[in-house]
């Protein structure tokens, strides 16, 4: 082959790599299967996750086990809790009573979702999965604040309960903003902050405001 | 002038022939405000009409003209499409805002503020906002209206949200997309000097109901004549928006269609906000007189209150 005389590699495109083919390790200190493992080991890894970030939302800080290890467990459990406890409110009709269960769950993850989108389009640098992980632990909060609240009326209905829950809806309001702000304001460019804060914002408002007007039957 | 137009129409028969040959190639949307050059734009006008300079905003730059025309090259399968429409940041977003509540009489909302730069953050968040307020407004009304009956008890209403939520979303981008098939419908018939994309028409509805948030706020305030002097001032505000966006657009059309446009455009703008007041907002009733309660000297005392 006559044209192949001029072909040869130039002089500055360094060649290099490993031409040995590496055996099967058999050795037992690098097998990373977790098939073999008991169940019990599986859950509670999980569960640990799970609750380490529960602990971090409870003390907002910088931290990035929220975001690198995120997880949908936590905002799944947190939404059927809320659900559930807003159920079983006054309802004279079916058009005037508190929102369903599947009406919680659309707002909640659809919202979620929306914000997410938006602040992707505004250039933030988080992924999708992430930001949802993080606007969902945060609800943490005002899942607390229901609990609240429904205790709070089984003892009493009038004035100064629903002062009693203005008040702790309120501060859980603001601690959930405040902590989803710590985790997710890095991400987004600098001039666009507010555009991005403002729907998280409106979106643990419109939560509180459910939770605020539960009226027990 | 006729040459200048007649010259205008052959450049845009090119393009059109351009664009069927080959159509593939990357070409800017041909949803684009027409792009005519500033010197031949100035030509076009009459002596007469200096308000157009200020209408279309010729303070502009020609550089913001022509970059703006390149923007939208993305194909609209891709992410990248979308993010030309949130290219905005928040001191952009905050004078649209304050453009759309404070209409500079002379000033086009559009020329002035969007300046070829659509954004779908205003429109979205701001009737998501309007939602919001409007259902958690009337849910307060009426509590603050039927407080203190016996037999009230307070509901959340919160089947009112998802009707809120249609009826403005609806609101502001059906009107828009009739609007702007109409206006392209009379551009094919009349050459208008000004023409708008679907997304400005999207832009500048959605900018302008930003004015019935704080209104939908005043009108927990239980009072008819309060509530009916809000709606009067802010469809004023947000219908003077409007009309001065609209107005150069119809202008050179037959008089009565024009006419007519910008008077649906009003009335449209109305029928929401009454629509949304005498839906959401319970009447602030008199009380039914109480029990006549017979005094010592035989008179009866009828207790009334509001």
């Amino acid at each position: 082959f006559p044209g192949l005389a001029d072909v040869s590699i130039s002089q500055d495109i360094p060649v290099e790599g490993e031409i040995t083919v590496p055996v099967g390790s058999s050795s037992p200190d690098e097998d990373y299967s977790t098939l073999d493992e008991p169940v019990k080991d599986t859950i509670m890894r999980d569960l640990k996750a799970v609750g380490k970030k529960f602990v971090h939302v409870m003390y907002p800080r910088k931290s990035s086990a929220l975001l690198r290890d995120w997880d949908l467990w936590g905002p799944l459990v947190l939404c059927v809790a809320l659900a559930l406890m807003l159920q079983g409110g006054s309802a004279d009709s079916k058009d005037d009573g508190g929102p369903q269960f599947a009406e919680v769950f659309v707002i909640i993850w659809f919202g979620a979702i929306v914000i997410t989108l938006n602040s992707k389009l505004l250039g933030g640098t988080i992924s999708f999965f992430q930001s949802l992980c993080v606007l969902g632990y945060c609800v943490m909060p005002l899942t607390v604040a229901m609990l609240v609240c429904r205790l709070v009326l089984l003892a009493d209905v009038g004035t100064i309960s629903f002062i009693i829950r203005l008040i702790v809806v309120g501060a859980m309001f603001a601690w959930s903003t405040l902590a989803s702000t710590a985790f997710l304001a890095d991400s987004q460019p600098p001039n666009r902050k507010v555009l991005v804060m403002y729907p998280i914002f409106l979106f643990y408002f419109v939560i509180s405001w459910m939770i605020l007007t539960f009226t027990p039957q | 002038i006729a040459c200048l137009v007649m010259y205008l129409f052959a450049e845009f028969d090119d393009a059109a022939n351009l664009l069927a040959a080959n159509p593939d190639a990357t070409t800017i949307s041909i949803d684009e405000p027409v792009e005519i050059p500033k010197n031949q734009h100035s030509r076009l006008q009459e002596p007469g009409r200096e308000e157009d300079d200020e209408l279309l905003g010729t303070d502009d730059s020609d550089k913001t003209e022509l970059l703006a025309g390149q923007k939208k090259s993305a194909p609209f399968w891709t992410f990248d499409y979308y993010q030309t429409f949130f290219d905005v940041d928040t001191y952009q977003v905050l004078d649209r805002i304050k453009g759309s509540v404070f209409p500079v009489p002379g000033k086009n909302f559009v020329r002035l503020y969007i300046r070829s730069n659509p954004d779908l953050y205003g429109p979205f968040w701001i009737c998501a906002t309007l939602v919001f307020t409007i259902a958690v407004s009337g849910n307060l009304s009426n509590f603050f209206i039927h407080l203190g009956k016996p037999t009230y008890h307070y509901v959340p209403e919160f089947r009112k949200v998802s009707i809120a939520a249609t009826t403005i979303y609806a609101y502001a981008w059906l009107v828009p997309l009739a609007l702007w098939g109409f206006l392209m419908w009379r551009n094919s018939k009349v050459m208008n000097i000004v023409s708008y994309s679907f997304l400005e028409i999207v832009c500048v509805y959605g900018y302008s109901l930003f004015i019935y948030i704080p209104t939908a706020i005043l009108w927990i305030i239980p009072q008819q004549v309060v509530r009916w002097v809000l709606v009067a001032f802010s469809l004023c505000l947000s219908g003077s928006v409007l009309v001065m966006t609209f107005w150069p657009a119809v202008r050179d059309d037959n008089r009565r269609i024009a006419v007519a446009t910008v008077a649906t455009i009003l009335l449209l703008h109305a029928l929401l906000a009454v629509g949304c007041l005498a839906y959401f907002f319970d009447a602030p009733e008199l009380d039914i007189p109480a029990p006549i309660i017979p005094a010592h000297n035989g008179t009866t005392v009828v207790t009334k209150s509001h």
